[in-house]
């Protein structure tokens, strides 16, 4: 089966297994390794990105249902040269330790920002609830989210 | 054992009469809508080998209208799409309230009514609230269309009385007649996010002159094997005053309307505990 979708902003085809999960697709086929397996099953969010917009699990997402659809991983958000908002605080505030749950934590926390989600603790906290990490206790995550969420807003690239 | 692509045929139909058609064509094809269910289970390797109809390019059965006399929710419409919704916050708030508490925001993003209740999990949190509603589960098969009640979806755990080649197509819900004077929803988990119930209710409730309960819908999920509306409690409540004593009846003859288990999230005595003072909470106006 032949898979038109959006990658990063950049047409992409797969042609291959429809049934091809998400995640595989984007680490084996595009080389986009930022994205994490925990579980395999919906409950950890390492493997979050953003599926037109919003954060979805792509562990459980069969290729063929991102057919027409726009994806954006960790990748998108920022390079070392030239960090988002939001990564640079969660450098800063210690957000990040082991980092398997990294990318997953950033594109939820992205898509929130994004969607004038409040910077309160409680609304951080639900936004990021299916996001487990196993180090830093969260706290530090919190924290920089809502460090990012007073940073103001760089002008972004415009996407093709 | 993992899920394994290529053993995979996958349908992909662009119209519901074409879904009918392949469904009935390939009757033991799984239903995909959001996924959240079905690729638990692929991704362990326990489907393997199976076709797949993927229901995700049926626009129709995306939307949600809302008419004079209820809300027509499209079986692929999201949790996501369902709390958010304006109109269901104000005349569904027991609904919009329970789809808004499934999973964490990833699952609610994906995670569709249709597949919720076609998937008949006791522990579904969206059940207690269309039970009160009194929902209507349309669906459509190559032999026409059926509209069944809420209550008689399940038929058992992870059971459902949908036939061979039969798909959800929408889940009415209709609108209450009059607003009730109180009303409830409540979930009772392990965290905030990302739980399996041990307890989920929804109530309605209306009064009269003097306090007299003119009507009363109360169902409470994760307490059996599947949905159940408290028969018992309401025939005990009706036309009464809701007094202590009435009350005290009503949470008395709750045992004989559920029958929680034993299991890895909870046991039988917790539930039945916390169900009680749910109810409790509910009729002494203090949920
Ligand atoms: C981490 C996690 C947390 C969760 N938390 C909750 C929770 O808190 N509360 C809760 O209730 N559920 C929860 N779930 C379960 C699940 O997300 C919901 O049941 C969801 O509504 C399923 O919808 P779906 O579209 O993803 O279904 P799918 O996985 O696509 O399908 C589920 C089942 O229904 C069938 N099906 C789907 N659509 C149709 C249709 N239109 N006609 C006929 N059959 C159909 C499929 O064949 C399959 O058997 C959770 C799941 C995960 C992975
Ligand atoms: S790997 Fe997808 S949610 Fe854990
Ligand atoms: S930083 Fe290690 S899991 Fe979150």
């Amino acid at each position: 089966m032949t898979i038109n979708f959006e990658v990063n902003g950049a047409r992409r085809i797969f042609e291959g297994d429809p049934f091809k999960r998400l995640i595989d697709v984007l680490r084996e086929d595009f080389a986009l390794t930022g994205t994490k397996e925990g579980c395999g099953e919906g409950e950890c969010g390492a493997c979050t990105v953003l599926l037109d917009g919003r954060p979805v699990n792509s562990c459980l997402i069969p290729i063929c249902q991102a057919d027409g659809h726009r994806i954006e991983t960790v990748e998108n958000l920022g390079i070392p040269e030239r960090l988002s908002a939001l990564q640079k605080a969660f450098l800063e505030e210690g957000g990040a330790q082991c980092g398997i749950c990294t990318p997953g934590m950033l594109l939820a926390a992205a898509a929130h920002l994004k969607a004038g989600g409040k910077a309160d603790d409680l609304s951080i906290r639900r936004a990021l609830g299916g996001n487990l990490c196993r180090c830093t206790g969260y706290q530090h995550i919190v924290k920089a989210v809502q460090k990012a969420a007073k940073a103001p807003r760089k002008p972004r690239r415009k996407k093709a | 054992m993992r899920g394994d692509a290529f053993s995979m045929r996958v349908f992909r139909p662009a119209s519901p009469a074409e879904a009918v058609r392949l469904f009935a064509q390939n009757p033991d094809a799984l239903p995909l809508a959001g996924g959240t269910d079905l690729m638990v289970g692929w991704n362990s390797g326990r489907l393997n080998g199976r076709a797949v109809l993927d229901l995700s390019r049926l626009e129709e059965w995306r939307r949600i209208e809302v008419t004079d006399e209820g809300a027509r929710i499209g079986a692929l419409a999201t949790h996501s799409e369902i709390e958010s919704h304006p109109v269901l916050l104000k005349r569904l708030p027991l609904l919009a309230e329970a789809c808004a508490t499934v999973g964490a925001v990833q699952i609610r993003n994906r995670g569709t009514l249709g597949g919720n209740v076609a998937n008949a999990s006791p522990a579904g949190d969206s059940f207690p609230a269309l039970a009160v509603y009194e929902a209507f589960v349309h669906t459509v098969s190559k032999e026409g269309r059926r509209s069944l009640p809420i209550l008689e979806v399940f038929a058992g755990v992870k059971r459902t009385a949908l036939r061979p080649g039969e798909l959800i197509e929408r889940i009415d819900v209709p609108f209450l007649p009059q607003p009730p004077a109180r009303q409830f929803f409540r979930k009772v988990g392990s965290r905030l996010a990302q739980t399996i119930s041990k307890a989920v209710g929804a109530g309605l409730l209306w009064l009269g002159r003097g306090g007299v309960v003119l009507g009363c819908r109360i169902a409470f999920g994760s307490v059996a094997p599947t949905v159940r509306r408290l028969r018992s409690v309401e025939e005990c409540l009706h036309s009464g005053r809701l007094t202590p004593e009435t009350i005290e009846k009503a949470c008395a003859a709750l045992s004989s309307d559920i029958s929680p288990i034993d299991d890895v999230r909870s046991t039988r005595l917790y539930r039945m505990a916390v169900s009680r003072n749910l109810l409790r909470a509910f009729l002494t106006g203090r949920a």
